[in-house]
């Protein structure tokens, strides 16, 4: 499994990164000498070893599907770079 | 005459209560020890006025008897949590200029306490680094430097945090710990740091980086205060779905409980090529110190201990890459103008985010993507339960596991490094208790040949901080460590 320009591409654009074209390949020699180091996991026997996603072993809380907070439009909007009309403003979405 | 940087937070408690000092003298002399080290680069923000506001009414507080467990005690914030009306960047550029409308639940206990904020700290941009290098302020530097006088790093990401402590610009500090950050720190400055239980401390309101790992933790000059510390900033907070709702050991008393009868652990697995000679004869001397204080060694085996950095730097960045996935230009933060959206936000990430943070921003993109999931992600999971295993059946025998902090002392700003991977060998000893959830804490040991202070970790089982308090003072009394670095504060 190695990482080409290509994939490199592929990933960035998921990752919504922009990465100019002549940085490509010496990001695919370091993604590649990363993962060919954390390939030593499949040294490891895990056969019917449950993945452990959280530590802590509780279920998460549950509470009431009601309101708790809201109406604070001013503190949502206070670091927004453009806003307009109490919304966010982004470039055009839809022509 | 003692020097006011000098007396301890437990100290100074009790200079305060005492009516010796006033917490404005108090934070007046932090004040001015954090512009006479300002070289240290350790703060990235100082906020001097809120702080004698707070300790103007601190000293009302006092007065009126109505002081809280840290009331007037000075508190240096790593810029990783969220302060109210304050700047918090997690020192990365893509948060410039970020003032948050809402407090950490960690900071707000620190407040309610009678905590004093000096201001906010340097790191790693979002606590990703182990030198405090990958900072869009710069590096901050250790405030231990060796006889020629090289800077030197002050570990991270939370080297701020240490920096200050160890520097005597701040009593107390915050810090974050994903894979070693408020651990490894504390032994290339000499300082104690606790990475508590996960989910001892809340993480409501600390920008993310690993959310299953992320955990908040308390530095100090020395144990006691640490406890004293950890005992204010903890506790059960519902806005924290993975907030546990154990109650805290009496921490302050644990201090006092010695080792003799304990059992600690000492793992063979911990023993690695190229660690530096010096840190082996400081863990040596620890083994001794606790058993001479009457706890009995038994060398116990970690099986799965070389697997835990790859299994770390898989877990790690896939969480990071969907957490910082919220950095998109839109609702904070800077944002680099476009025509489309796509681009708008492949820009602003490009400018916002440093190198460190976009490669490891990639690597859980990839190992997160469609065909490479399970191969890796759903591998490093299951690597990860054999690794909790371990400790699981070592906790059957053993009440603490001793091992060295790091594997070698700090070095120098700007060693250049081709390999990636060498850079994440600095958390080789700290990252399984992150995966594993534990509590841990690094306490200064001794100094090696260049007169560098060097640390040593003490494990234990989930939610028994009070072994680590028990034990880590007893490693303090017998170390002798005297915390007195070149470039400091004050100083007689």
């Amino acid at each position: 499994m190695s990482v080409d320009k290509t994939t490199v591409t592929k990933i960035a654009r998921l990752a919504r990164i922009h990465v100019s074209d002549e940085r490509r390949q010496a990001i695919a020699t370091e993604l590649n000498g990363i993962l060919s180091w954390v390939d030593e996991l499949n040294e490891v026997n895990t056969d019917n070893v449950e993945p452990l996603a959280s530590v802590t072993g509780h279920s998460l809380p549950m509470r009431e599907d009601v309101v708790t907070d809201g109406d604070r439009i001013d503190d949502v909007l206070a670091n927004v770079p453009e806003t307009k009309g109490g919304f966010f403003v982004v470039p055009k979405v839809v022509e | 005459m003692v020097d006011i940087l000098d007396l301890g937070a437990v100290e100074a408690r009790a200079a305060l209560h005492a009516g010796e000092i006033s917490a404005v003298e108090l934070a007046s002399a932090y004040i001015a020890a954090a512009e006479e080290t300002a070289g240290l680069n350790n703060y990235v923000a100082l906020t001097a006025e809120h702080a004698l506001e707070m300790a103007a009414i601190s000293d009302a507080r006092l007065a009126k008897g109505e002081a809280g467990l840290l009331e007037g005690v000075p508190i240096g914030v790593k810029d990783l949590f969220c302060t109210a009306g304050y700047s918090s960047t997690a020192c990365s550029n893509i948060l410039r200029g970020f003032t948050p409308t809402y407090e950490s639940t960690v900071t707000a206990n620190l407040w309610r306490e009678g905590g004093v904020m000096l201001g906010k700290l340097n790191c790693d941009e979002f606590a990703m680094g182990s030198a405090n290098e990958t900072s869009a302020y710069g590096p901050a530097i250790n405030p231990w430097q060796t006889a020629d006088g090289t800077d030197l790093v002050p570990g991270g990401s939370s080297g701020g945090s240490a920096s200050a402590v160890a520097a005597r610009s701040a009593l107390l500090a915050t810090g974050t710990d994903t894979g070693g950050s408020i651990r490894q720190p504390a032994a290339f400055c000499g300082v104690v740091g606790l990475k508590p239980t996960y989910g001892r401390c809340s993480r409501w309101g600390i920008i993310a980086f690993a959310s299953s790992l992320d955990q908040a933790g308390p530095f100090s000059r020395n144990v006691a205060d640490n406890a004293l510390m950890m005992q204010a900033m903890s506790g059960f907070d519902p806005k924290d779905s993975t907030s546990a709702d154990v109650p805290l050991q009496d921490l302050s008393a644990a201090v006092m409980m010695g080792v003799k009868g304990m059992k600690i652990g000492i793992p063979s697995e911990y023993v690695i090529n190229g660690m530096d000679p010096e840190v082996t004869t400081i863990w040596q001397h620890g083994q001794d110190w606790l058993r001479a204080a009457g706890a009995e060694l038994v060398d116990i085996s970690l099986p799965h201990t070389r697997y835990a950095l790859p299994a770390y730097y898989i877990i790690a960045p896939a969480e990071a890459s969907s957490n910082l996935a919220r950095y998109d230009g839109v609702r904070y933060g800077k944002r680099v103008e476009a025509d489309s959206l796509d681009e708008m936000y492949a820009l602003t990430r490009a400018e916002g985010f440093g190198e460190e943070v976009q490669r490891r921003i990639m690597i859980g993109t990839y190992v997160l993507s469609a065909g490479y999931y399970d191969a890796y992600y759903l591998k490093a999971q299951r690597v990860r339960r054999l690794i909790r295993n371990d400790f699981d059946t070592a906790f059957e025998t053993v009440d603490a596991i001793l091992t060295p902090a790091t594997p070698s002392a700090a070095f120098p700003v700007g060693r250049k490094v081709d390999d990636p991977v060498t850079n994440f060998l600095n958390d080789v000893f700290t990252v399984p208790a992150n995966l594993a959830g534990l509590p841990g804490m690094a306490v200064p040991a001794g100094m090696n040949g260049d007169g560098l202070p060097l640390g040593l970790q003490l494990l234990a089982r989930p939610f028994d901080e009070a072994t680590l308090y028990a034990a880590g003072q007893v490693l303090e009394d017998a170390a002798g460590f005297v915390a007195n670095p070149t470039r400091r504060a004050g100083g007689v």
